[in-house]
């Protein structure tokens, strides 16, 4: 069963949808020329993507450098312009939407960027900042503007009341995206879309926001889509994970299920490739180092995409057809022509 | 290329006698204008043996980059103090002149960065920025550099090296440039790496290509690897003794397998308790250390992590703790983990 046709991705099916993904494309073309500027190309940095997520879960987006995945958080949130498509939100088609109405969307989805000292303005005190959305949206002030407001935003994310008149420069980076973070949340939106909410941290830090973030979901009943290259942070937080690779998702499957039985061979090469704080499982364990670089998605590999770097290429079949996703087990979506005989052991890695 | 095979749960070689290179009570001192001084780097010392692998592991701040400048000398001579003592194979670094260090620079000992792109320079050929090392230091002429050059850059794993040489920095991939960058440390057939966050700027597929390159290093040719970074998972892979770090000072100091299965200093096992981990099981939250590394105590007021620490108490104020060592095992802590936490209850 592919899940680019038919409704509802399997992980998804059957529980409450908040956020849904259909078929979705981001194109950016490349122009040429000195007058007039002539088309010659696209760059496809999200080619057919489809997604569910279910309201007060968090789904989480894995995938190396230039694979899409920030590209396709800012195209949910319309922050991009759609080649085509649809993200239904709440039953409502984003992608329809303009001006005002887009607007008013922007309420209920909010975003976290990954750097806390570049999405704040320096100028800025944190008061400010925190009540910029609220006026921007004309929520109704109280009798002391919306200083009561920001004070219980920053008590919910772990920030003295003193930080309201304190500017972003005069806090640590954990705490700047505890700021971030309350900015997001501060017109109570029911999606939060975090991109790498945790990666320009400090390792000891890092758990710190990790775990606000889950604070915060249980607290609020918030949806969180949440987009980090770490596998492991994205383990953590996700109930379900999806793993992509130049523009597509290429494995979709429940967080534990993903790491007990990965299919695909990216996200096995991916998994091999993450250190752990182990030396016995270091020296033990296996590792499969894929060859050279990612294809550029301007010209992305026929067939499957993974091709041109798989270890289990067949000769048949993966350079000529680009495999669908497809439900092998219950949740658990792969895009691989030869995922069940690779994972028998049918097909072993080439050299 | 296949991951170089670990024997006997050693990376390098086993080391004996004289170390390659010896650090002691190394000082750092940045003096500024009107200001107090910093000291970034504060009596650390360690030894690097021939063919071994040493990773020097911290946070922001901790010191592990100027430990590195210092080593190599590549420390601005203005507003710097440098003390203690940095012997090569018995010469003394900090005492030789500019010239002497230069020689040595490329020749003895190389450095890789972080960052691929701001170490290269965007306006020059790869190639030229390779054979310039091997003219520099081994007098080659040039058909003879760019053929030693080619050879490098295949022996790094970069694919048609003759066509590579002519590209610009910008026209090769990150994982490409570092590679690039390793070939030109490489050139000299150094006996000392020292590695600066090799791997930060990549990604996982790249960077496990890349510690498998240096891996192979150490193994096959017996370089010496100093290798900094603050992911415990690359040192648990790549070092046979680990320093950890913060705020200037070594903390804790142990073989790999040992630090690992007995972290004695809190801020190792808290690190170590901190990030999420890929085989452990989930839904539990992870434990964090409070505060940042910024949150800290001069030494010389007691122990720097004491405000972020959850043992601390009054006798962790007054005088710094010292490094005490047993069994090869260093930490500086009055209360380490020690026996009363299984090394399970850390991670």
């Amino acid at each position: 069963m592919t899940t680019t046709s038919t409704g509802g991705t399997p992980a998804a099916r059957g529980t409450d949808t908040l956020l849904s993904v259909r078929d979705l494309k981001v194109h950016f073309p490349i122009t040429r020329g000195i007058i007039r500027d002539k088309v010659v190309g696209a760059v496809k940095a999200v080619d057919g993507v489809s997604l569910d997520v279910a309201r007060g879960s968090t789904y989480g987006l894995v995938g190396e450098s230039g694979c899409g995945k920030s590209t396709l958080g800012r195209g949910i949130l319309r922050l991009t312009g759609l080649t085509s498509g649809s993200v239904l939100f709440d039953g409502e088609d984003l992608a329809d939407l303009k001006g005002e109405r887009l607007r008013h969307a922007r309420l209920r989805m909010q975003m976290v960027f990954q750097d806390p000292m570049s999405s704040l303005d320096p100028r800025q005190d944190v008061e400010s900042s925190l009540s910029e959305p609220l006026r921007a949206h004309g929520v109704t002030a109280g009798p002391g503007g919306h200083g009561q407001t920001v004070r219980e935003l920053l008590h919910r994310v772990g920030l003295p009341a003193s930080a309201a008149s304190r500017y972003p420069h005069e806090f640590s980076g954990g705490q700047r995206q505890r700021i971030g973070i309350a900015r997001a949340i501060a017109l109570r939106p029911e999606l939060v879309v975090a991109d790498e909410p945790v990666s320009a941290l400090d390792v000891s830090v890092q758990a710190q926001v990790i775990n606000l973030l889950e604070e915060l979901q249980d607290a609020l009943g918030l949806t969180y889509l949440v987009i980090a290259h770490d596998l492991a942070v994205v383990r953590h937080v996700s109930d379900v994970v999806g793993v992509m690779y130049l523009g597509g998702i290429v494995e979709e499957a429940d967080s534990d299920a993903l790491y007990e039985s990965p299919l695909h061979p990216y996200t096995l090469a991916l998994m091999s490739a993450i250190p752990v704080p182990d030396p016995e499982i270091e020296d033990r364990r296996e590792r499969i180092i894929l060859r050279g670089d990612l294809p550029s998605p301007a010209d992305p590999p026929t067939g499957c995409r993974f091709s041109t770097r798989c270890p289990f290429v067949q000769a048949t079949r993966c350079t000529t057809e680009r495999p669908d996703l497809r439900e092998v087990a219950p949740g658990h979506a792969v895009a691989c022509h030869y995922a069940e005989q690779i994972k028998a052991g049918r097909i072993t890695r080439g050299v | 290329m296949s991951g170089a095979t670990v024997l006997g749960g050693e990376i390098g070689r086993p080391s004996t006698g004289e170390p390659l290179l010896q650090v002691r009570d190394l000082g750092v001192r940045f003096t500024r204008r009107g200001r107090a001084p910093v000291q970034a780097v504060d009596g650390v010392s360690f030894d690097v043996a021939a063919g071994r692998s040493v990773g020097l592991v911290g946070e922001s701040g901790s010191g592990k980059s100027v430990t590195s400048l210092a080593v190599m000398g590549l420390l601005p001579p203005r507003g710097v103090e440098v003390t203690g003592s940095v012997r090569l194979d018995g010469t003394e670094l900090l005492e030789l002149d500019d010239a002497a260090r230069r020689d040595l620079r490329g020749a003895d000992m190389a450095m890789v960065f972080q960052d691929p792109m701001s170490s290269l320079n965007p306006v020059v050929q790869v190639g030229v920025q390779v054979t310039e090392v091997l003219r520099r230091h081994r007098g080659m002429g040039r058909a003879q550099a760019r053929d030693e050059a080619a050879d490098l850059l295949q022996r790094v794993g970069i694919p048609e090296p003759r066509r590579r040489l002519k590209d610009y920095p910008h026209q090769l991939s990150g994982g490409m440039r570092q590679r690039a960058l390793i070939a030109m440390s490489l050139a000299c057939e150094p006996r000392l790496l020292i590695a600066d966050e090799p791997t930060t700027a990549l990604d996982v597929t790249i960077q496990a290509q890349i510690l498998d390159l240096l891996r192979e290093l150490v193994v096959g040719t017996g370089t010496s690897l100093v290798l900094i970074t603050h992911d415990l998972g690359v040192v648990a892979g790549l070092c046979d003794d680990v320093h950890v770090m913060y705020s200037g000072r070594i903390v804790e100091s142990a073989g790999r397998r040992e630090l690992f299965a007995r972290p004695e200093h809190p801020y190792t096992g808290g690190l170590l308790a901190s990030v999420p981990r890929l085989d452990a099981p989930r839904g539990e939250p992870l434990r964090p250390i409070p505060g940042s590394p910024t949150l800290t105590r001069p030494w010389g007021t007691g122990c720097a992590f004491e405000p972020r620490c959850t043992r601390s108490d009054d006798a962790c104020v007054g005088d710094a703790p010292p490094l005490e060592t047993v069994r090869g095992h260093g930490v500086r802590c009055v209360h380490p983990l020690g026996a009363d936490t299984p090394a399970e209850e850390t991670r």
